[in-house]
């Protein structure tokens, strides 16, 4: 059984239809690349599979685990192993992040029927997983993406990915903003977590990240669909070509 | 893009029960015979009730204020009983002669009255309807020479000192509901630390409104000495009743040269159901006089009432004298607010720091109303004020009402007010993260709270916290 199968999804906002027929397998412990030019639907995608309530799903079917995702709310969906790292982080000002990750993680645990951790118990825990992503340790009595930088809330995204470890996540442009260097790290630390129980969705414009985690597979969309799927090369040739080729005929854009 | 946060569900007020005790309660209406009466049942001395005469005298001349932006029915004052009392032996002098069912009442509500069971560090009183039921600690507070107890028996076992301070910072005729509360307050706390003592643990009055129909007029005075400290709690609950309830205390505070007082509530009376029936009528005057040097912080988290309507408030009398003004106030559903504070700057070199946190949820209103005031000999004064509202929701309402007025020039006042949303995509976030919608909000009101809850004692801070979860739930769908 697929972790994830997508079957004839289409989404609008308010009255604008954006997806128009998704269709998507993801099997447990593959990586998939979703690309794009701008305004495809990319982030659309993403954030339907977490269940944003601003975005109607008009039709077609998403089956995660077996069971019906569309009828799941968004904190069921996290807690059963959905992880959306946001194409903009949200500023939550006065919560500090140490508290807010730790109630995710207990959120989380209690929901694979694990006991709660405490404050301590989870310093210990974090001092692993800040490692992974290279991140100082202050960070997390700062409040929650506010006042960060771009790599910052990016890095506090993958962070977050690492302490809850999902069965499926799913990064919507976690490449922009990042400098080079940075990008290394956060690629280095999704590949340290990448293993056969646990699938990504990597959503990006550009192939640079793909050259750091090496996808399984390569979606590109167009108008609301799926236009092409291929391996790894797929994303060189469309650095290269461009996007143009593919979408000869297609609008570009919904907007288009 | 709210549609989610419309819909509202109300969670039960847990605070809400009523205690079935005997009590001693005056028949409804005000007049000189009532003023005297209560008087009589205190036992008070001749001063104490020539003083309750004279500002219910006053208190007839006066009309109603009605300059807060907050709507209801006439009160009909010769409706209300002005003194109601569970029923006890002659005088109480120990917690076991306390009506078992007042006890329990105060286990129920978290606050166990039994000394063994007492958190450690904190003293309290407890005002059962209108008269104190005991007061925990005594003994070791005594020791280094902490007054505390009733403000009735202060009354009777230091007069002179009472008699110096009491309406020396609220006078009887300061406001109609101050008048109303000096001709017939029943009783309240009273502090008092000696020069230099540092009071060694917190303070704490719980106010507890039981019986139908009556008034809570409790009246605290809180005395620091020269270079003394202390910090002082209240906490007020009162069952769930489908007629408003007035509550209308006085809170004076002096500190004395040197001195730190620092005065937090936690105000969770009955704010009424989701159609605004019933609840507590919150018109409580509460104000501080700060001498040479001393310190005078206010902190507040007022989560219920169906009205709530107070200004503590700090005249910075003597030179170098700092005010405080942390608050937070959350309405829900119908509940209504006007609050904010006072800041008279007098001495040289005073300052005031106000940092309010309003928080409007369902239908409810709040409106910030702030003062500065540096009179002319007020040189070096300084005032900062930091006033954000918070939206959940589109049917509720955020004001803003500072008053600033400056008459020395060396003065900086400074001001500062924001009014945000709690948004859909913070919301959202937190539930990507695995939290619930109630989660969510409460975590982000906390948030928003933060530099309030900060000055709170922890446990407070904590319940502090709880309380607004719950004020709250309900308010996101
Ligand atoms: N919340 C929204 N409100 C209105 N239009 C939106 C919203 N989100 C996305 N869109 C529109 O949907 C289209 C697809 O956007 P998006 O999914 O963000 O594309 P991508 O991530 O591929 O750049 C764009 O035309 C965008 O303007
Ligand atoms: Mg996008």
């Amino acid at each position: 059984m697929s972790l994830l199968e997508i079957h004839g999804l289409t989404a609008s906002v308010g009255d604008k239809p954006i997806l128009r027929g998704i269709n998507l397998t993801v099997n447990a412990g593959e990586t998939h690349a979703a690309m794009g030019p701008n305004g495809s639907g990319k982030s659309t995608l993403a954030q339907v599979l977490a269940g944003n309530p601003a975005y109607e799903v008009t039709g077609g079917s998403i089956t995660y685990k077996g069971q019906d995702l569309l009828e799941m709310d968004p904190e069921v969906r996290a807690q059963a192993g959905i992880f959306l790292a946001f194409q903009y982080p949200v500023e939550i000002p006065g919560v500090s992040n140490a508290y807010f990750l730790r109630a995710a993680y207990n959120e989380v645990r209690k929901a694979r029927g694990e006991g709660e951790v405490d404050p301590l118990e989870f310093a210990d825990i974090m001092e692993e997983k800040l490692a992974l992503v290279d991140m100082d340790p202050g960070m997390l009595q700062r409040s929650v993406n506010t006042g960060f930088s771009g790599g910052e809330k990016k890095r506090n995204e993958i962070l977050q990915l690492a302490v809850l470890e999902p069965s499926l996540a799913i990064l919507d442009e976690t490449d922009s903003g990042l400098d080079i260097d940075a990008l290394r790290t956060v690629a280095d630390g999704v590949n340290k977590l990448r293993d056969r129980n646990r699938s990504f969705v990597v959503v990006t414009h550009y192939q640079r990240l793909l050259n750091y985690i090496v996808p399984d597979f390569v979606h590109v969309l167009a108008g609301g669909r799926i236009v092409k799927s291929g391996g790894k090369e797929l994303a060189l040739a469309l650095e290269e070509k461009g996007y143009d080729w593919l979408t000869e005929g297609e609008p570009v854009g919904v907007n288009a | 893009m709210s549609s989610s946060i419309e819909s509202l569900i109300t969670k039960e007020y847990a605070a809400g029960f009523v205690t079935d005790v005997e009590s001693d309660t005056l028949p409804p209406g005000l007049s000189e015979d009532v003023v005297r009466a209560i008087s009589e049942k205190k036992e008070e001395p001749e001063w104490m009730l020539e003083w309750r005469l004279k500002a219910f005298r006053r208190w007839q001349s006066m009309p109603e204020p009605h300059w807060p932006n907050v709507k209801y029915e006439p009160i009909d004052y010769q409706g209300i009983s002005y003194y109601s009392a569970p029923k006890k032996k002659k005088s109480l002098t120990s917690l076991d002669e306390v009506d078992p069912e007042v006890l329990r009442t105060y286990e129920r509500l978290g606050i166990p009255l039994n000394e063994q069971k007492m958190l450690s560090g904190v003293a309290v009183d407890a005002i059962f309807d209108s008269v104190s039921v005991g007061t925990t600690m005594r003994e070791e507070l005594t020791k280094v020479g902490v007054i505390f107890m009733s403000l009735g028996e202060a009354v009777r076992e230091y007069p002179e000192l009472v008699r110096k301070y009491l309406g020396s910072v609220v006078p009887y005729s300061d406001n109609f509901f101050a008048a109303l509360n000096s001709a017939v307050f029943s009783d309240g706390s009273f502090v008092y630390v000696p020069k230099g003592v540092r009071c060694p643990m917190e303070l704490s009055t719980y106010f507890r409104i039981n019986a139908a129909d009556t008034g809570q007029f409790e009246r605290t005075l809180v005395v620091a000495d020269e270079g003394a400290y202390v910090s002082y709690l209240e906490g007020c609950t009162a069952p769930k009743r489908s007629t408003n309830q007035l509550h209308a205390a006085v809170v004076e505070l002096v500190a004395l040269p040197g001195a730190t007082v620092k005065y937090s509530t936690v105000q969770n009376w009955y704010a009424g159901d989701k159609e605004g029936r019933g609840g507590i009528y919150n018109f409580v005057t509460k104000r501080g006089k700060a001498f040479a040097n001393s310190k005078i912080s206010w902190t507040q988290v007022e989560t219920g009432s169906a009205i709530t309507w107070k200004y503590p408030s700090v005249i910075l009398q003597g030179d170098n004298s700092v005010g405080e003004f942390y608050s937070v106030a959350v309405v829900n559903n119908r509940q209504q607010a006007d609050t904010g504070t006072k800041m008279i700057h007098i001495g040289k070199n005073t300052r005031s720091n106000i940092v309010s946190k309003g928080i409007s949820a369902g239908e409810g209103n709040n409106s910030y109303r702030g003062r500065v005031q540096v009179l002319p000999k007020a040189s070096g004064a300084r005032n900062y004020t930091q006033c954000d509202s918070m939206l959940v929701g589109n049917r509720c309402g955020a004001h803003t009402f500072p008053y600033i007025e400056v008459a020395n020039n060396t003065a900086i006042v400074e001001h500062e007010a924001s009014t945000s949303k709690i948004g859909e995509d913070q919301i959202f976030y937190l539930k990507q993260r695995g939290l619930s919608a109630e989660q969510a909000v409460s975590m982000i009101v906390s948030g928003f709270c933060k530099e309030v809850f900060k000055e709170l004692p922890m446990e407070f801070a904590l319940e502090a916290q709880q309380l607004l979860g719950i004020t709250l739930e309900g308010s996101v769908g």
